[in-house]
């Protein structure tokens, strides 16, 4: 991974880009409470340049969502929470959906909030780090994970909003007959620049290295080698052995 | 008022996390002139501004309400909400807890103001805070400037800043108290739970041997258990090999685990993701072996390897008892 020569962000060439961990958690999540439930729909959306964005939303759909909305985004990528929930909420609120579900926080920025300033900005009541969901008729329990493994079960009403944490469930794969049907399902795209808001709340001023906090010495050489400088620094200088 | 430490009751006491926040809001104070005051909310309030009040500050605001007895995040973010256009500070400081996840992004949404969360440290330049926070899995840093005119959120990343830091001093308690109907409270939430009797308690373990997502497969774990008998110490995990149910929860290291700090923590195929860092990075030395040479695991390594911790482990198990005898 590279940082862009500006250092405004990284250089986007150098890096694969694939489906956010925890969204692929919360995705499997969307489509069991469908199962479960025995009918209703499950739309997935999401904001980016259109060739790897446009190939998450077909991979959400091959594993068995009806259909997809593209937020276009040309230019840099939004490092704004708000500004991002802000352009999701606008592209969902007339649907009036019954429950979204994010994944925890983003592999990139990790800020973890978009999903939770979504629900807010819909209205919704939210639950955050939930480790397993019981739909009912009008309403979800879920349990959250607290901090030392501690839980908590929680009871929202629907309309709600749900950020998960990863190892919820175990996410599918695609079938082949999933990825044929994928093609014909319908993806909406709408430009982020149209109902993006002009306010920006707080922005990056410069990605770089962090300068490393210790000094580490990697061992190097062949692998007897570096088992036996291993081992004498258990016993010499970490005296453990 | 300049800055607005809240602070998080952890069963009666203060949150370390919280008084991770005030070190960081003392310094940014020193640094930039500002005021400095902390919030307490809670039915402990009482107990809990007093001991707030021990630190330096200008004020504890104490808020007692009996819709905040317990957390829930409508009530939390509908108080924290009303405070703020109350008090209007310009920086609100937080440690980066569950509770603070879960909550404070609806305040910014609510309030249209910055959120800037999981931050490690801050400068000031030319007379503005810039916050820096780990991208990309901590293979990077952001540094963050907010753009409000208004308040801005930060929260800081468990021991970003050291507790032991904040300053002592006395600060006079002022009571304050919101608006709010209990019809603000939507969610009903039941008692918290530990899913585990029992499970192993990791926090004292001498040597730790954890392994992560390059084990591979659970078939290979019987070898990491050799080297963890060879070597006396305890078995500890990263997330991953928890969530495939190939450990139980209670190995885990990490924010959602357990903290530990032992003489020697042994990392097998740990990547070094920032959830599992926090959770050991006090370890007195750290061994990192992974195949991957920029896996952040090796940025807080005291001694690293570079290659296949399948090779690797047995090679180690025998050179292990061998060094032994």
């Amino acid at each position: 991974m590279r940082v862009s020569s500006d250092h405004s962000w990284i250089d986007e060439a150098s890096v694969n880009f694939e489906t956010n961990e925890s969204d692929s958690y919360a995705l499997e999540e969307g489509l069991q409470i469908r199962e479960k439930n025995g009918d209703g729909e499950v739309v997935v959306i999401s904001m980016g340049p259109e060739g790897r964005t446009q190939k998450v939303i077909r991979e959400a759909l091959a594993k068995g969502a009806d259909r997809g909305v593209h937020i276009t985004e040309e230019g840099p990528s939004e490092t704004d929470p708000l500004r991002s929930a802000g352009v999701f909420a606008k592209a969902l609120q007339e649907e009036q959906f019954d429950l979204i579900l994010s994944g925890l926080q983003s592999l990139d920025l990790g800020m973890g909030q978009t999903g939770v300033i979504l629900g807010e900005l819909l209205g919704m009541s939210s639950a955050t780090l939930v480790m397993e969901t019981e739909i009912g008729e009008n309403s979800i329990r879920v349990k959250r994970e607290l901090e030392s493994g501690w839980f908590q079960w929680v009871t929202l009403s629907l309309p709600a909003c749900l950020s998960i944490q990863s190892g919820i469930n175990h996410p599918r794969y695609p079938s082949l007959k999933g990825i044929m049907g994928a093609k014909k399902k319908e993806i909406k795209t709408l430009p982020k620049a149209e109902i993006i808001e002009s306010n920006v709340n707080q922005s990056i001023t410069r990605v770089y290295s962090m300068q490393k906090a210790k000094q580490t010495e990697m061992i190097t050489g062949d692998i007897d080698q570096q088992i036996t400088r291993l081992v004498e620094a258990l016993r010499t200088e970490i005296k453990v052995l | 008022m300049d800055i607005l430490v809240a602070l998080e009751n952890n069963s009666g006491s203060i949150h370390r996390m919280s008084l991770e926040a005030l070190a960081a809001g003392q310094k940014l104070a020193s640094e930039m002139n500002l005021s400095l005051s902390m919030l307490v909310m809670d039915k402990n309030g009482g107990d809990l501004a007093e001991n707030a009040g021990k630190f330096n500050a200008e004020e504890v605001l104490l808020l007692e309400n009996p819709l905040l007895d317990n957390y829930s995040s409508d009530g939390y973010s509908q108080a924290i909400t009303s405070v703020l256009e109350q008090e209007k500070p310009r920086f609100v400081f937080m440690g980066h807890t569950y509770m603070v996840r879960d909550f404070l992004p609806r305040v910014s949404a609510r309030l249209r103001i910055p959120f800037i969360s999981d931050v490690v440290q801050f400068r000031v330049d030319d007379g503005t805070p810039v916050f820096t926070k780990q991208v990309f899995n901590a293979k990077l840093a952001a540094d963050i400037v907010s753009q409000s005119e208004g308040t801005t959120l930060v929260s800081f990343q468990s021991a970003a800043y050291q507790s032991d830091q904040a300053e002592a001093g006395a600060a006079t308690i002022r009571s304050i108290s919101i608006e709010m109907d209990s019809s603000v409270i939507k969610t009903q939430s039941e008692e918290p739970f530990k899913e585990e009797a029992g499970g192993v308690d990791l926090t004292n373990a001498e040597i730790i041997v954890s392994v992560g997502r390059g084990i591979g497969k659970e078939e290979n774990l019987p070898i990491v258990n050799t080297l963890v008998d060879a070597l006396g110490a305890e078995l500890g995990s990263s997330r991953p090999i928890v969530d495939s149910g190939w450990l139980e929860p209670s190995r885990q290291i990490g924010s959602s685990g357990q903290n530990v700090a032992p003489k020697l923590y042994l990392a097998l195929g740990i990547s070094g993701a920032i959830q599992h860092v926090v959770g050991m990075k006090g370890s007195k030395n750290i061994v990192a072996v992974n195949k991957d040479s920029e896996a952040p695991i090796f940025e807080i390594a005291d001694y690293g390897i570079v290659g296949d911790i399948l090779e690797i482990i047995p090679k180690l198990s025998e050179a292990v008892e061998a060094a032994k005898n």
